[in-house]
């Protein structure tokens, strides 16, 4: 009776001890792949819950009237929404005062002078004009990431002027330097920022720079059985789990929700069509950093910018903040065709009557596409990628 | 009242202390003769504590780990900033790492892994030392020497991750860091970089005999155990003199599966099974990297690794394609 009574304590202390940690069964696991390969997802309804809560689309402006005149002809100094109606172009702005600024300051002069919109000078402004035509490169030319669901400023702002999830470049320990003591960039439950290490791991902390603001290669694994010149090395491996333990942090996904444990480099048959997703994810995340961010490092007061002075940048986790798809694959980018990409304007008299003329029309197109903002751009992700 | 009768005696048995078999000193580090009783050993061994034989190998092999520990923990005391309170949380986090690669098998600075290699040579000292020790001890004893070779197949596996297969692979970044989720997560890299240790049929070896080993000392623990009522622990009376504990440990093996190891057998099953557990797994850490570079392909292009029907659509490697960003 005293043993039934000793165990019967112990074994509530245990479950207690367990429950603690937040991840008390039941746990639900979904069938991933075909049977006996354990490609699975293991979801717990509890933590999931309180995911979820947390990511609530944003509040959405009733729908604007496209066809009255543009807001680059009535407003100065409208660079990127030129093709956009005043009633679009109004919607678009008080949106972005929901979604960007911050809570007690939940106006336009947030990012304008009140005494002159036009005014370029607050770096909000600035920064603000950029990601505009940040949100139109990623919903019209990073579809192989973002599918037809898009994104808005509230995917990564959640009603925030800095999103929730951005990443600095780690400044290290202090001791890169030192006689003894030296981690090597991982071996630590913190962070040179001061933060919990990806997935409480001891594996490098800063997969970040290498891989999504640098191009080094994330592929450890050769492409024969025997060796044949791959020269990766285990502690290259270190790196590229921890870039794949972020993801899996970020995404709440297991690995096999990607890819099959049995062989982690296989694609045809082995990986699920969601790792191909993924892929595309890091080149865009990599392509927005390079080409969005680090331009945008000078704009920004010092107070903005991290350690090392280098500018807050995207990873997973700035839009997908604990899901597997942000919001749960909720699309708050179709309620905002504005934002989807440059309107094609109705043609104009003149332009009508050049559009008669068939073979000049086409150079008429390569100029306007050349002078159009999201061209550039497109080009330099797409070199930044490789 | 109690009475000694097996191994569940709750009875102590204090008699004088046995000073152990006589034999030729040598070495400037003699045996001890002193021996003292401890009553909560006495609960889970023998009660009797000492005579001490340390000799020269097992002073300078203690003195030699002692080096090497303090190397290591001074280490991540030191990547902490010499915080204890930091030094006790991250504890598990904190390691000493071997050289980056671009170092290859030179001597790197101490900071960039110089330490490690320092650390590793004087481990690697203390631990030959202590197979030397373990080697000569048996012999004084007039043994056999089992215990060192069953110890030497450990150091086997331990020089092959540590030494052996770095430097056949030309770098000292290929080897294990010294400290505890970092050599795990070494663990997990390693199968990884060399796709999938699961398909090198050593490391399959090896799980085998490591689970062998399990499974073979509980039957080993659980037959005596359960004849000890008949005096089945005394084993080495039972092997000369068969008793009925022997007969029925025996019996009950054959009506179970048809065949019985024997009192003296089954002891050659569990030595070989825990010395080929290390000897199968070091043949296949030294293979990695250097003989297959990546085994699930090895295993695929040997008819191993079964394909399995896609339940979801197969696509191709992006970065494969025309035209692909």
């Amino acid at each position: 009776m005293k043993h039934l009574i000793r165990n019967g304590v112990a074994t509530l202390v245990a479950l207690g001890l367990l429950s603690g940690c937040g991840e008390r069964p039941p746990i639900d696991t979904q069938q991933l792949g075909y049977r006996g390969t354990g490609m699975e997802q293991n979801i717990n309804p509890r933590i999931m819950k309180t995911v979820m809560a947390a990511n609530q689309p944003g509040p959405i402006q009733p729908a604007a009237d496209g066809s009255g005149p543009l807001a680059s002809e009535v407003y100065q100094n409208v660079q990127v929404l030129k093709d956009l109606s005043v009633g679009e172009f109004t919607r678009v702005m008080l949106s972005m005062v929901d979604w960007v600024a911050p809570a007690d300051q939940k106006n336009c002069t947030y990012c304008h002078n009140a005494e002159n919109y036009a005014d370029e000078s607050m770096y909000q402004y600035q920064v603000a004009r950029r990601m505009l035509t940040m949100t139109r490169d990623i919903n019209s030319n990073w579809q192989a990431h973002v599918g037809q669901t898009g994104v808005t400023c509230h995917t990564c702002h959640r009603g925030q002027p800095v999103p929730p999830y951005v990443w600095f470049v780690d400044p290290g320990s202090g001791r890169e330097n030192a006689f003894v003591g030296t981690r090597a960039e991982q071996n630590s439950a913190v962070t040179g920022l001061g933060i919990t290490t990806i997935g409480h791991s001891s594996l490098p902390y800063d997969p970040y720079s290498p891989y999504l603001l640098g191009n080094l290669p994330i592929r450890v694994n050769g492409p024969t059985a025997l060796p044949t010149g791959n020269r990766s090395s285990i502690k290259q491996a270190e790196w590229t789990y921890a870039l794949m333990v972020h993801m899996s942090d970020s995404l709440g996904v297991n690995c096999t929700y990607c890819h099959n444990s049995r062989a982690f480099a296989e694609w045809d048959g082995e990986s699920r069509p969601q790792r191909t997703t993924a892929w595309h994810g890091i080149r865009m995340a990599r392509g927005l950093n390079n080409e969005y961010m680090v331009p945008l490092t000078g704009v920004f007061p010092e107070t903005r910018l991290g350690p090392t002075g280098d500018v807050a940048k995207v990873n997973c986790q700035t839009c997908h903040q604990g899901v597997n798809k942000p919001y749960g694959g909720v699309s708050m980018a179709k309620d905002y065709p504005e934002l989807q990409r440059e309107k094609v304007l109705p043609l104009g008299p003149v332009e009508a009557a050049v559009d008669a003329m068939a073979p000049t029309a086409d150079a008429a197109a390569e100029v306007s596409e050349a002078t159009s903002p999201m061209a550039s751009s497109t080009t330099a992700v797409g070199a930044a990628t490789g | 009242m109690a009475e000694y009768q097996n191994l569940f005696t709750r009875v102590q048995v204090d008699a004088p202390h046995y000073p152990g078999v006589p034999h030729e000193p040598r070495g400037i580090w003699q045996r001890g003769i002193k021996a003292s009783t401890n009553y909560w050993l006495g609960k889970i061994g023998d009660a009797q504590v000492g005579p001490f034989y340390l000799g020269t190998t097992g002073v300078l092999s203690i003195l030699f780990f002692i080096l090497a520990f303090e190397i290591i923990g001074l280490n991540m005391l030191a990547s902490v900033n010499w915080n204890p309170l930091q030094f006790v949380r991250q504890l598990f986090w904190l390691a000493l790492e071997p050289p980056a690669p671009e170092y290859g098998l030179r001597l790197p600075p101490l900071a960039q892994g110089g330490w490690w290699l320092i650390a590793g040579f004087f481990l690697t000292l203390s631990v030959i030392l202590w197979w030397i020790r373990t080697y000569a001890l048996a012999r004084k004893l007039k043994m056999g020497t089992h215990t060192a070779w069953a110890f030497a197949s450990a150091i086997w596996l331990f020089l092959v991750l540590g030494f052996i297969r770095p430097v056949m692979m030309g770098s000292w970044s290929e080897a294990v860091p010294f400290g505890i989720f970092a050599h795990l997560d070494w663990t997990a890299a390693f199968s990884l970089r060399y796709g999938n240790l699961l398909y090198n049929p050593f490391h399959a070896l090896s799980i085998v005999f490591l689970y062998g080993s399990v499974l073979l000392f509980a039957m080993h623990a659980g037959t005596i155990m359960a004849v000890s009522r008949y005096g089945g622990e005394r084993e080495v009376e039972q092997s000369l003199d068969r008793g009925t504990a022997s007969e029925r440990a025996a019996l009950f093996w054959r009506w179970t599966m048809g065949f019985n190891a024997t009192m003296e057998s089954v002891h050659r099953w569990a030595w070989w099974f825990a010395v080929l557990c290390t000897l199968t797994g070091g043949i296949g850490i030294l293979l990695t990297g250097t003989v297959v570079d990546n085994w699930y392909l090895w295993a695929v292009k040997h008819g191993v690794a079964p394909s399995y029907p896609t339940t979801f659509e197969a696509l191709p490697d992006p970065a494969t394609l025309q035209g692909g960003p």
